[in-house]
């Protein structure tokens, strides 16, 4: 079970262009900061609005295609949406709003179906609450029950999580993925956390200014990302102007005044050298990579260190260096102001 | 007392506004979903009578419906009905006058609808017209109620247009408001006072009934 996508829409002065496939089994992320077209790219997926140009197939159904002037409705792509915010009807009950989407069946055979979903969703017991009346995780529950009741062919999931605080999130998470499981066709999961993307879905494809990128694995977006903005939703931290260096594996950095080792060849287009805060370590001098520098500000997070570096040599400024340490290798540092810090080269990432 | 104008006025005002119920409704969910030039055309046309003065509306139904206007005419020749001065007349001066507030309350109510259900619904198969009888008139219903009581009531109290087309007929087309200039311009205040404590007890309590409908909602 194949999904494929090819659409142009233009909003005023903002084109959606974007090309992905996913399919079953291999949950497809759709990774984007706010803003950047990942909503209306869903929207135009699942019929609700019309592309201006371009095909959308789903398991060799043609469900849009302007060149043969093909446009199902919304009703006939068997295409299941899970919105930002659930989009629960208020008006009706759990059971009810579950029962409306299995509207055409006789009254019978609705109320068997029923029952089965909210036995599997474990609502029971919730049948006359009123969506304003359930928990966040029984509204997506109730939600995953109603869309799953009209055997959809594909999913397509709107940052599900967006409004909710962390404890809940990991857990509606993992429930989620458990339905997803269990689903045998493609599923396209729209958010902007790469964390959330990276936990959830074995590919990715990014989205910058309503453009995709082509689809690659996740894991491969991680140790490679390739462009900066690649780099960015992919959680880099550190992001710094580069240059070839004087042999081929060696890269200049001009404002920390540092020459640092690759392990991957230098390649034409490359403007930045991206760096993950996390592969930033402590060092002695003479270590591969390695640069004296100073500690210019620290942030404690729960469980680790955020500590902004100034390399000794770096100009007036030059952009700091975000390196993060799990609290006690911070706390076993001899000298938290000054210190030597190197990043493998193979951590060392080339950005177009 | 003769309680006919109140029976007479309280018939004209429940059928226009079975009537203007769905005109109102009707003219509410084109004008949302219409794109932004036609509907501000649209919207000054659909509220047009709430701000002219009865009698400028009055004058314009006649001209439509008088008896030697082309329609008016035409209905009776063909029917043998009278479109004007018979008590069915002043349906047409009461479903105009009150027509704009059904149509902005719903017009309101439509607007604040939040869309990701019809689009939810319609990703769950449910028909369009199934969308919005189930989904979208049931989320909005205390707007819709507010919007129904008040041209309810506009209708009641209608005056200047109803004088003008159906005219004042004791025990045919008599109202409670057209009784009320009749019993002051024959002198009869006693009888006149009566009809305006029985028209203030109406007033006051469609307006208890808004209030109620609106903190409602206020509340949802």
């Amino acid at each position: 079970m194949k999904l494929t996508v090819q659409i142009e829409k233009r909003y005023g002065d903002f084109l959606l262009n974007m090309e992905f496939s996913a399919e079953g089994g291999a949950s497809l992320a759709l990774l984007g900061a706010s803003g950047c077209g990942k909503s209306a790219a869903l929207k135009c997926v699942a019929g609700i609005n019309r592309p201006d140009r371009g095909r959308i197939t789903l398991d060799g159904t043609v469900l849009f295609d302007s060149g043969a002037n093909i446009n199902l409705p919304p009703q006939r792509r068997r295409i299941g949406f899970l919105f930002q915010d659930y989009a629960l009807f208020p008006n009706m009950t759990v059971e009810q709003n579950i029962a409306a989407a299995l509207g055409r069946s006789d009254r019978r055979r609705r109320k068997e179906k029923t029952a089965e979903l909210m036995a599997l969703f474990r609502l029971e017991g919730l049948e006359r609450l009123y969506p304003r009346q359930l928990s966040g995780g029984q509204r997506q529950r109730t939600a995953l029950a109603r869309i799953l009741a009209v055997e959809p062919l594909a999913l397509l999931l709107d940052e599900p999580f967006s409004a909710l605080d962390s404890f809940l999130k990991r857990q509606l998470e993992q429930e989620l993925r458990e339905v997803l499981d269990r689903f045998p066709g493609p599923v396209v999961w729209v958010s902007h956390d790469w964390g959330e993307a990276y936990r959830n879905c074995p590919r990715v494809c990014v989205l910058e200014d309503g453009r995709s990128a082509p689809v690659r694995e996740m894991e491969n977006l991680m140790a490679n990302p390739g462009t900066i903005s690649a780099a960015r939703l992919s959680g880099c931290e550190n992001d710094v102007s580069v240059r070839p260096g004087p042999a081929p594996e060696l890269v200049e950095i001009p404002v920390w005044g540092l020459l640092l080792r690759i392990s991957a060849p230098w390649r034409e287009g490359v403007r930045e050298l991206g760096v993950r805060a996390a592969c930033v370590r402590p060092a002695k001098p003479g270590d591969v990579n390695a640069f004296s520098c100073r500690v210019v500000q620290t942030v404690e997070d729960a469980f680790t260190v955020h500590t902004a570096l100034c390399p000794e040599g770096a100009a007036p400024g030059a952009p700091l260096l975000w390196m993060e340490l799990p609290k006690e290798d911070w706390a076993a540092l001899p000298d938290r102001g000054r210190f030597w810090a190197a990043v493998c080269p193979e951590d060392l990432m080339l950005l177009e | 007392m003769d309680w006919f104008p109140l029976y007479n006025s309280i018939r004209i005002a429940a059928v226009s506004t079975v009537l203007v119920f769905f005109l109102g409704i009707f003219a509410a969910q084109v004008t949302a979903k219409a794109p932004r030039l036609a509907k501000g055309v649209l919207d000054v046309l659909l509220t047009l009578p709430l701000v002219l003065p009865p009698t400028v509306v009055g004058w314009l139904l006649l001209l439509v419906l008088g008896p030697r206007r082309p329609l008016g005419a035409w209905v009776q020749a063909s029917f043998g009905l009278r479109l004007t001065m018979t008590w069915p007349s002043a349906i047409f001066a009461a479903v105009a006058v009150s027509f704009p507030l059904m149509y902005r309350t719903a017009r309101g109510a439509f607007e604040s609808f939040d869309q990701t259900l019809a689009q939810a619904g319609q990703t769950l198969g449910l028909s369009n017209t199934y969308i919005f009888w189930r989904v979208q008139m049931p989320v909005c219903r205390q707007g819709i109620l507010a919007g129904t009581v008040l041209a309810f009531a506009r209708a009641l109290g209608e005056y200047g247009a109803t004088s003008m087309v159906a005219g004042y007929t004791p025990g045919r087309t008599a109202t409670v408001s057209t009784t009320v200039y009749q019993l002051w311009r024959t002198g009869q205040d006693a009888l006149a006072l009566r009809w305006v404590l029985v028209n203030l007890g109406i007033s006051a309590a469609v307006l208890l009934a808004v209030n109620l409908l609106e903190r409602k909602e206020g509340r949802a």
